[in-house]
C-alpha cells in the first residue's frame, strides 16, 4: 500500500490550460481598445460610466449569491464581462444611476435568476440596455457627436446634434466619410462607434481562439447582403450602429449562442436578417440589441435542428 | 504532402522527450509474479494448475473460457503459491495466480520455436495466435483471434497495426518499432496471413521519424506500407486509425471487420511474431514508466505480473509524494491507490504525477463554449451528452448518439468548466446498458 494519499480520479488526467476564468479575462483584455475609443471620443466621463457599471454588476451578483446561498463565483469574471458590455452600449451622457441599475438588472434579473453563469437564456448585457431603454428613452437616446467631429463635419455639425447616423440615414442625410465611420468619430453608445477598435479586440479573441468566425461572418455578411437588396449602402451599415460590437462581442457570448457549427452560422444569419429588418422598418433606427435577444430565443431550436451527423452515421437523428 | 489523419480531435502536449530515445531495458525477474486471470475483455480464463505446482516460463497455467477468451502463461519458472483474489487495476480484487520465482528461469521444453510461415496454414496460425495468449496490446486487450474469426461472407481487406501511440508520455511503442521491428514485421506477415488479408498498413504519427524510417526498411518489398500520420489525439481510436488509412468509415454500431479491415496494435504484432520465431508466448512486455514523479524515466520491458511496486523501485521510486498514479496514458489510463497492482497484457505505461500536477476536482457550470463539439471526433455533442446524463435523461442522452461516445477523453481534456464529461458519460452508459439486459 502506499504511506501517502494519492488522487483517484477519472481520466483524462491532463488538462487544456484555458479555463472560464481566463477566457473572460481575456474577453476584458480584448475590449480596452473600445474603451479607449470611448474615452477619446467621448472624454473621461466614459469611465466613471463603466466603472460603476462593472461595480454594479459585481456588488449584484455578490449579494444575490448570497442571498441564495451559492458559492461566489465573481472570480469567474463574466459579472465584469457583462459589466463591462452593457457600458459600452449606453449614451456616454447617461447620469451613473443608469449604468448602475441597468448592470444590477442585467445580473439580477438576467442572469442570476437563471441559475446563473451558463443557464442564463439571453446575453445579460442586452437585457440591461433593453431594460434602460424601456424605462429610461429619452436618457438611453440622448446622443452627443464628438467635439473633434466638429473638424470634418464642419458647419453641419448644428444639424448633427441629437442623432445617430443611422438616426440620420432614416432622415436621408448621411455623407459622413466612411473614415470617419471606421474610427468611430460619430455619436453613439459610448464603446460601439469605433469599428477599428472593436475589430482590434476582434482579432484578439480570434487569434486566442475565443470566438468562432462563423457568427460575425455570417452576421455582417447578411447585414451587407440585405443592404444591397434594400439598395443602401452596405459599407455604411456595416460600420455604423451597434454592430460590430454586437457582432464580435454580443452575439459570440457562449451560453446563449447555439454550440454546433451550423447552428451558428444560421444564428449569425438570422441576426443580420432581424437587425435589417428593425434598421429599415422598426421604430427604432438600431436593431442589433433586439435582434441578438430574439435569436437568444431561437439557440436551443438551433442546436436540435443542427445536430452533427454522428460519424459513420448512416440515418439521421429522428 | 499532407498527412493522413481524421477529422477533430487534440493536441495535447507530447511529453514524450525524456524517454522516447531511451532503449528498452530488461527488468531484473521479480520475485514473485501475480497473473490475474482476467486480463483481457471477455471470460477470465480457468486454471489449469493447482498450488503448489511447479510451473516453467512459458507454461500454459489457465485455458481460455469459451470463444472470447485467451489463455494465460507462467511468466517466470517457480512454483504456484496462490490462487486466489488480488488487487487488480479496475479497483477490486479478482482471481489471480500468484508464482514464486525460483530463480532459474527455466523455459517450457513444450515450446515450439521457428514456424515457418509459408508452412503454415491460415486455421493453423488463427490457432497460434490463441495459442499465443495475445490480446491487444494498446490498452483495450480485447482477445486478438477472436478479430481474424469474421463472421461467415466478410472478407478481410487490410490488416492495419496501430504505431500511432497517440497516447502523450508514452514512448514504448516507440521503442519497440525502433528496436524490434523484424518480429514486428514476422507478426503483420501472419496476421495477413490468417485474415488472407491482400494489404498491411502500419500507421505511425510522424513524431517518431526513426520508427517511421526503420519500419518503411524492413517492409521493403513487402505488400507493406507504412503510413506517417499526423500528431493528433485520438489518432490511434480503432475507427480513427481505419479512416486515416483508407478513409474507410466504419458504420455507428458497427466493428471495424464491416469494413474489410482488422485492426491490431504494433506490440501485439511483435509478439506473435516473437511467439512464431521463440516459440515463447505472451509472457512479457514494454511499459513506458514516466512523469514529473519519476527520476529516472523509462522503457522496460517487464514480466506479466510484476507489481508495479517493482517497476517504479527499478526506475528510481517516487522522486516526492506522487499526487496521482495511473496505469496507461494520461487520456485514458485508470488511475491506481495501490502499489501492489500487476502489469497486465494491455498495461502501456506507469505514469506519474506529482501533486502540483494534480488539478483540484471542482468544476463550474457548462458555459456552451462549444469546445467539446469542436473537437469529439465521432461528431457528439458531449455538452448536451453529459447534461442529459447528470440529469438522468437517458431516452435524450441515446437519442443524440451516448452510445457511439468511445471514452476518448477529448470533450473533457478541452473543456475550460472542467465538467467532467466522460465520468457523465460513462455512468450513464451503463445505466442504458443495465436497463438493456433487464428489458
Ligand atoms: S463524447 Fe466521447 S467520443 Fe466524443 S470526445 Fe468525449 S469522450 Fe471522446
Ligand atoms: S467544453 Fe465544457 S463548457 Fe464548453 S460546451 Fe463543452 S461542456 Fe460546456
Amino acid at each position: 500500500m502506499l504511506e501517502t494519499e494519492v488522487v483517484v480520479s477519472a481520466p483524462p488526467h491532463i488538462r487544456q490550460g484555458l479555463s472560464t476564468e481566463r477566457i473572460m479575462w481575456l474577453v476584458v483584455i480584448s475590449l480596452i481598445p473600445a474603451v479607449l475609443s470611448g474615452v477619446i471620443f467621448f472624454g473621461w466621463y466614459v469611465l466613471a460610466i463603466i466603472f460603476s457599471s462593472v461595480l454594479s454588476a459585481i456588488l449584484t451578483e455578490v449579494i444575490v449569491l448570497k442571498m441564495m446561498k451559492r458559492p461566489l463565483t465573481i472570480k469567474d469574471g463574466s459579472a465584469v464581462v457583462t459589466g463591462l458590455l452593457l457600458a459600452l452600449i449606453i449614451p456616454p451622457t447617461v447620469p451613473l444611476r443608469i449604468p448602475m441599475i441597468g448592470a444590477a438588472f442585467a445580473i439580477a434579473l438576467g442572469k442570476q435568476i437563471f441559475g446563473g453563469l451558463g443557464y442564463n437564456p439571453f446575453n445579460p448585457a442586452l437585457i440591461g440596455r433593453a431594460f434602460l431603454l424601456a424605462s429610461w428613452p429619452s436618457l438611453m437616446t440622448k446622443w452627443v457627436w464628438p467635439v473633434n467631429s466638429l473638424a470634418w463635419a464642419g458647419k453641419n455639425a448644428d444639424a448633427l446634434t441629437g442623432a445617430t447616423a443611422l438616426g440620420l440615414l432614416r432622415e436621408g442625410t448621411t455623407g459622413i466619410p466612411y473614415l470617419q465611420l471606421f474610427l468611430g468619430n460619430i455619436s453613439g453608445s459610448l464603446g460601439e462607434t469605433s469599428a477599428l477598435a472593436l475589430l482590434l479586440g476582434a482579432l484578439f479573441l480570434v487569434v486566442y481562439k475565443i470566438i468562432d468566425w462563423r457568427i460575425p461572418v455570417s452576421y455582417l455578411g447578411t447585414v451587407m447582403i440585405m443592404a444591397l437588396v434594400m439598395g443602401q449602402d452596405p459599407i455604411f451599415h456595416l460600420l455604423t450602429g451597434g454592430l460590430m460590437l454586437g457582432a464580435f462581442f454580443m452575439a459570440t457570448d457562449y451560453v446563449t449562442t447555439p454550440v454546433t457549427p451550423k447552428g451558428r452560422l444560421f444564428f449569425g444569419i438570422g441576426c443580420g436578417l432581424l437587425t435589417m429588418l428593425i434598421r429599415r422598418y422598426g421604430g427604432f433606427p438600431e436593431g442589433v440589441c433586439y435582434s441578438i435577444l430574439l435569436m437568444n430565443l431561437a439557440t436551443p431550436l438551433l442546436d436540435r435542428w443542427t445536430v452533427p451527423k454522428r460519424f459513420g452515421e448512416v440515418k439521421a437523428v429522428g | 504532402m499532407r498527412l493522413r489523419t481524421f477529422k477533430k480531435g487534440i493536441h495535447p502536449p507530447g511529453n514524450k522527450e525524456r524517454t522516447a530515445s531511451l532503449p528498452i531495458e530488461v527488468l531484473p525477474l521479480p520475485q514473485q509474479v501475480v497473473l490475474p486471470l482476467g486480463q483481457h475483455l471477455g471470460a477470465p480464463s480457468e486454471p489449469v494448475v493447482s498450488v503448489g505446482a511447479q510451473v516453467l516460463t512459458g507454461q500454459k497455467i489457465a485455458e481460455a473460457k469459451g470463444m472470447v477468451s485467451v489463455p494465460l502463461h507462467a511468466s517466470i519458472s517457480g512454483r504456484v503459491v496462490a490462487i486466489e483474489p488480488r488487487p487488480h487495476a479496475c479497483g477490486q480484487l479478482t482471481p489471480a495466480i500468484v508464482i514464486e520465482n525460483d530463480g532459474n528461469e527455466r523455459i517450457s521444453s513444450e515450446l515450439v520455436s521457428n514456424h515457418n510461415l509459408d508452412e503454415l496454414s491460415a486455421e493453423q496460425i488463427k490457432d497460434l495466435i490463441k495459442q499465443a495468449g495475445l490480446v491487444g496490446m494498446g490498452g483495450a486487450a480485447f482477445p486478438t483471434h477472436v478479430k481474424y474469426s469474421p463472421p461467415p461472407g466478410k472478407q478481410i481487406e487490410y490488416v492495419i497495426l496501430n504505431g500511432a501511440e497517440c497516447e502523450p508520455y508514452l514512448t514504448c511503442d516507440h521503442r519497440l518499432m525502433v528496436e524490434r521491428s523484424s518480429d514486428l514485421i514476422l507478426g503483420l506477415l501472419a496476421f495477413m496471413k490468417a485474415a488472407k488479408a491482400q494489404k498491411g498498413f502500419i500507421g505511425v504519427e510522424v513524431n517518431k521519424p526513426d520508427a517511421i524510417a526503420n519500419l518503411k526498411q524492413a517492409a521493403a518489398g513487402l505488400p507493406i506500407e507504412v503510413l506517417p500520420l499526423q500528431v493528433k489525439y485520438p489518432q490511434g481510436e480503432e475507427k480513427m486509425l481505419i479512416y486515416a488509412a483508407t478513409g474507410r468509415v466504419v458504420p455507428v454500431g458497427a466493428l471495424p471487420i464491416e469494413t474489410g479491415v482488422v485492426v491490431n496494435n504494433v506490440a501485439t504484432a511483435a509478439a506473435l511474431g516473437e511467439y512464431l520465431r521463440t516459440g515463447l508466448p505472451l509472457v512479457s512486455r514494454i511499459i513506458t514508466v514516466t512523469g514529473q514523479g519519476i527520476p529516472n524515466p523509462k522503457n522496460v520491458e517487464v514480466r506479466l505480473g510484476t507489481l508495479i511496486e517493482d517497476v517504479i523501485n527499478y526506475c528510481g521510486g517516487f522522486k516526492e509524494p506522487p499526487g496521482r498514479i495511473i496505469l496507461g496514458g494520461p487520456m485514458t489510463g485508470p488511475a491506481q491507490y495501490r502499489l501492489d497492482i500487476p502489469v497486465m497484457k494491455g498495461t502501456s505505461g506507469i505514469l506519474v504525477q506529482t501533486r502540483a500536477e494534480v488539478e483540484k476536482p471542482d468544476h463550474a457550470p457548462c458555459i456552451r463554449c462549444g469546445r467539446c463539439v469542436d473537437v469529439c471526433p465521432y461528431n457528439l455533442l458531449p455538452n448536451y451528452l453529459g447534461d442529459y446524463a447528470e440529469h438522468d435523461k437517458l431516452g435524450e442522452a441515446e437519442k443524440y448518439g451516448i452510445l457511439d461516445c468511445r471514452e476518448c477523453g477529448s470533450c473533457t481534456y478541452i473543456c475550460p468548466s472542467r465538467r467532467p464529461l466522460i465520468q457523465l458519460i460513462k455512468n450513464a452508459k451503463s445505466k442504458i446498458m443495465a436497463s438493456r439486459k433487464k428489458g
